[in-house]
């Protein structure tokens, strides 16, 4: 079962447009059996015989009532269709915010995703994490998306239809999915070179583990400062160009080019989900973006070896 | 009125011309027809440019996580494929029947204005080549040349100097501002033509269907081609002076730039649609051996789709976050256009039907050609459902569509016209045999790719990515996608292979190999350069089924 | 002609409909008020030109040359000033007031409509010296009226034009 199918809504609006969806193409498949049935009987009813006689057929210049009745029921159709149509776009777009619900700001960079959730004091990228909705009580999420360059879109298909970010153009999307679980999208406005690896991963965590994950998000980084190797990382970082693109909560590093890294270990992946957060991915991401995301606004930082390993320790501190 | 012409062909010339003077007549020409057969040649060259940039794009695909290429040549090969197809390959293809066949058919001896013919197509010509000249000029960030890669469609701000370094996206403007004049002025050319040339007795309500949607495609080309005109005039201002049309830092509008666009690119998909309803208007009559079904109804939906095809463009923006009162209201008019299309091929089915029905190549291309745009036209409803747009739009189950339109139903029309008129243009009778060989492959080939393409998009695969992840469920369906390409390009061949042979070793065709009924079949094949020596005088829409049928003429029923 | 004439009208409307989105949205810079002026006379000199082209080619349909020649030279006059009175507003904009296209939104979309307007107002002036340039050389008679009926058609097409700028530009936007 694919993760990004349409037709495994877990959250509301996915699950209007799953309905709509196959209430549509029933629709269209009927028409088309109808249609396509008649070309066929007419091509085999109405083929040239072998031995035919060279006459013309009867001429039938055309006819009045069939003309209507092919006009009027597929006006009938596309007014039930675009009945149903408005239905879910009301429901989707003008949806109410209820007073629980959850307030996101996304937004959307070349080639990540930044999140930030105001009333919680957290910035977070590339992995976006939210409560389960109980049906019955419901707990949505509510996205503002922005955008600090392009154009971009979400689109997580289980969770909702996709939304665009566009500069200068606030929108705003919701969702409340009522399944924990990792859900998978990625960028779907062609938005410049590494397009392809702008991923989507949504975390919806049961409730008490959202609580644990945002108090975790809103602490400083442990000041595990043990040992030589890890200040001299933080050295490196603070003197080299890091900190210009970078921000890591509690230190001089204010940058807010690239990902928030105070929490960088909280996450699976790097790279807007491009590669998993390991060591030696990290590493390697440090030495050289262009081996795992060529294109990528991440510069090499022409760093030595030595300072290259302190750097990626001092980084795995930041849980 | 007798149909016996005096025609002086070019076999009665000195036959030793010699070739540098044959090629300074073809450069200088102006007479119709050979500009005709100028955008057609021109046309097939870059539409084999489009297709070898289509089948790079699928050989990256064909796994996920490939490095046949990188990022950067992918994302020009999808530009460039798409914009090359859209406007150096179908719309020269579509200008360059519309050259041939409307004034023979209206029984004129030339277009209105022949020197502004030969020019549009001088402009058209360097359109393209100035568009090509980028992969050699321009000076892209990443080197390597500097074609253009903001996508066909160019959307602000990733069109901005800040984000697009170099000149690869002005060779994307220029050359679309300057094929743009030469389009405005072959539709400035068919209307003049249609409305003040056509022979005595042929009333707008006898003349030919083509030359009807002829007609409204050249209206479509005059209001839709020029608001892109404007939207790339405001990018060069924006780019080089200094502007802020689309500057969202200075407060300007990335989705204005949407909506110039899509008004200019909604109607442009149906001046490429609306001529080749044009083809199948004109063959399936002829290959069921009836009249045209409900001509006076087929021409009123055509206008019509005319006019409400202006209304529906931002079905193509249904995600950038409008009013649900905005998308509602798009939701609707492109419902709407539904209605007069699906009019259409029930109008072609009822020509069919009580038939006597011959399956030569071009009726074949025409069938398949009902059948594709009908599944077409359905899958376009689903995506007129603005909340299921929200999930397929802007993914493979949207490109697999329009090119369900454009390969399925324009190309496929495109080549029944090919087939059908080829004995006109060149004397000599096309290959049946590789015909329905071109056929055979090509039918395999495109469904292979394109049947199988809505699966990922249903699966969440997005387009224009360069590669993808693996575990989405979607390699599966990349791979059988690519497969189609080497069936589509085997089908490509044979049709080289018989444009060229039969037009050496094809049987001679005579004026009228089909037993057709539209006035081009009067003249010999080729027709001599004035078309007609005496301009002929009609009566009713079918003047040949008149002459043939004297005891049972049209002019009876009309 | 009217086919052109649509053409460009539908390049135009773009550029209107840019400009009037954007009233009110510029985030920096002058706003129209403050440096606008409404050209009434050069408006006046264009709009009347209009009246001295339909002039001049009546009487050339009639055969009067003397009298088309002073018309059609009045109209060219009155082109001619009215692009004068565009070039020194200009001036005064770019100079005085340091407004350019690249100042902020209002100049952008200012200088874009009011420049293509004037470019295609150029382009007509230019077509009307070469007519007055085949009246000079006497190879202009009236057999040529039904042509210059249809330039002058192109002509009137930029006036209306310049109707709505004005409107749009200098009382709507100001």
């Amino acid at each position: 079962m694919s993760p990004t199918s349409i037709f495994a809504p877990v959250s509301t609006p996915a699950d209007s447009i799953m309905g709509l969806s196959i209430f549509v193409l029933l629709t269209v498949a009927a028409i088309f059996v109808v249609v396509f049935g008649l070309l066929a009987y007419a091509i085999v009813r109405f083929r040239n015989k072998r031995n035919d006689d060279r006459s013309e057929p009867a001429q039938v210049y055309g006819s009045t009532q069939v003309e209507l009745a092919w006009t009027i029921i597929p006006i009938l159709i596309v007014v039930a269709l675009f009945l149903a149509a408005a239905r879910v776009i009301a429901s989707v777009q003008d949806a109410s915010r209820p007073a629980g619900a959850l307030e996101v700001t996304v937004i959307g960079h070349q080639y990540w995703w930044e999140y930030r959730y105001p009333k919680l004091n957290i910035v977070a990228a590339n992995e976006l994490h939210v409560p389960v909705s109980d049906p019955a009580h419901p707990t949505p999420t509510f996205l503002t998306l922005l955008s600090a360059d392009t154009d971009h879109s979400f689109w997580v298909p289980r969770l909702a239809g996709k939304t665009d970010l566009i500069p200068n153009h606030p929108n705003s999307m919701w969702i409340d999915p009522h399944e924990p679980g990792l859900f998978l999208g990625q960028c779907a406005q062609y938005c410049g070179v590494q397009h392809a690896k702008m991923l989507l991963r949504v975390y919806v965590q049961p409730r008490e583990e959202f609580d644990r994950w945002v108090r975790e998000q809103q602490q400083l980084p442990h000041a595990e400062m043990e040992g030589a190797a890890v200040s001299a990382g933080q050295r490196v970082f603070a003197s080299t160009a890091c900190v210009n693109c970078h921000t890591v909560s509690g230190t001089p590093a204010k940058g807010r080019f690239g990902p928030d890294l105070t929490h960088l270990m909280s996450r699976d992946t790097i790279a807007s989900g491009a590669a998993p957060n390991t060591h030696k991915t990290l590493r390697l991401w440090i030495q050289n973006p262009d081996a795992i995301k060529p294109g990528s606004k991440m510069p090499a930082m022409g760093l030595s070896e030595k300072d290259l390993d302190a750097v990626t320790d001092y980084l795995e501190t930041l849980r | 009125m007798s149909t016996t012409t005096i025609t002086l062909t070019e076999s009665e010339l000195p036959v030793s011309r010699p070739f540098p003077l044959r090629l300074h007549e073809w450069v200088t020409t102006v007479d119709h027809k050979r500009l005709g057969i100028l955008y057609v040649v021109y046309a097939l060259a870059f539409l084999t440019f489009g297709g070898i940039e289509a089948t790079i794009m699928r050989l990256q695909l064909i796994r996920p996580n490939n490095h046949l290429v990188s990022p950067e040549v992918f994302n020009r090969m999808f530009t460039m494929h798409g914009t090359t197809m859209i406007f150096f390959a179908a719309m020269p293809l579509v200008f360059g029947f519309a050259n041939y066949l409307v004034p023979l058919m209206i029984g004129a001896r030339d277009m209105a204005f022949p020197r502004l013919n030969a020019f549009s197509f001088w402009m058209t010509a360097l359109g393209g080549l100035l568009l090509y000249f980028s992969f050699l000029g321009g000076d892209g960030l990443y080197g390597g040349g500097g074609a253009p890669d903001v996508g066909w469609f160019a959307y602000a701000p990733l069109t901005a100097k800040a984000f697009s370094v170099g000149h690869s996206t002005d060779y994307w403007t220029l050359s679309l501002m300057v094929s743009g004049i030469g389009s405005v002025g072959t539709a400035i050319n068919i209307i003049a033509t249609i409305l003040c040339m056509r022979c005595p007795g042929m009333t707008l309500g006898r003349m030919p269907l083509l030359a009807w949607l002829n007609l409204t495609m050249a209206g479509l080309v005059i209001l839709a081609v020029s608001p892109l005109t404007a939207a790339q005039l405001m990018l060069l201002v924006d780019r080089y002076l200094g502007g802020h049309f689309f500057d969202t830092q200075a407060g300007g509008s990335a989705a204005i730039w949407m909506h110039f666009f899509w008004v200019f690119g909604h109607p442009e998909v149906y001046v490429l649609a609306i001529p080749a309803f044009a083809i199948a208007s004109e063959v399936i009559p002829v290959f069921s051996r009836k009249a045209i079904f409900g001509y006076p109804v087929m021409v009123l939906a055509t206008v019509a789709i005319g006019f409400i095809s202006m209304s529906v463009w931002a079905h193509h923006m249904f995600t950038i976050g409008m009013s649900s009162g905005a998308n509602t209201f798009f939701v609707l008019s492109t419902m709407a256009i539904a209605v007069p299309t699906g009019i259409k091929i029930f109008n072609w089915l009822a020509t069919m039907w009580g038939g006597k029905i011959r399956f030569c190549t071009p009726m074949l291309f025409c069938i398949a050609f009902l059948f594709q745009f009908l599944i077409a036209g359905l899958t376009g409803v689903t995506l007129a459902v603005a909340p299921v747009d929200w999930q397929l739009g802007g993914s493979y189950y949207l490109v697999a569509h329009f090119h369900y339109v454009i390969v399925g139903a324009i190309l496929f029309a495109l080549f029944s016209g090919f087939y059908y008129w080829y004995p006109k243009v060149t004397g000599k009778m096309a290959s049946e045999f590789l015909g329905k060989l071109h056929f055979w492959l090509f039918m395999i080939g495109f469904h292979l790719t394109f049947d199988f393409m809505h699966i990922p998009g249903l699966l969440g695969m997005p387009r224009r990515i360069y590669t993808y992840e693996p575990g989405r469920g979607w390699d599966i369906w990349n791979l059988i996608v690519t497969i189609g390409v080497v069936f589509q390009a085997a089908g490509i061949l044979m049709f080289a292979v018989n444009l060229v042979w039969s037009y050496y070793r094809g049987r001679v065709a005579g004026n009228d190999p089909w037993d057709a009924w539209t006035l081009e079949w009067s003249t010999s094949s080729p027709p001599p350069e004035y078309n007609y020596a005496v301009v002929p005088t009609v009566r009713s829409r079918r003047p040949l089924w008149d002459l043939k049928h004297p005891e049972d003429p049209d002019w009876r029923y009309e | 002609m009217y086919c052109l004439i649509a053409a460009e009208a539908a390049i135009f409307t773009i550029f209107v409909v840019a400009y009037v989105f954007y009233i009110g949205k510029s985030v920096a810079g002058p706003q129209p008020k403050e440096v606008l002026h409404a050209p009434i006379f050069f408006t006046v000199c264009l709009l009347s030109s209009s009246l001295t082209i339909h002039a001049a080619v009546r009487k050339l349909a009639v055969g009067n040359m003397a009298a088309f020649a002073r018309y059609w030279v009045l109209t060219i006059v009155l082109g001619a000033l009215f692009l004068f009175g565009t070039a020194r507003e200009w001036a005064h904009l770019i100079v005085q007031d340091g407004f350019t296209v690249s100042t902020n939104l209002f100049g952008t979309t200012y200088y874009s409509l009011v420049g293509l307007h004037g470019f295609h107002v150029t382009m007509g002036l230019l077509a009307l010296l070469l007519v007055a340039l085949f009246y000079f050389k006497a190879r202009l008679g009236p057999e040529h009226a039904e042509r210059l009926e249809i330039l002058s058609m192109y002509w009137h097409f930029v006036d209306a034009v310049w109707v709505v700028v004005f409107i749009v530009v200098y009382v709507i936007g100001a």
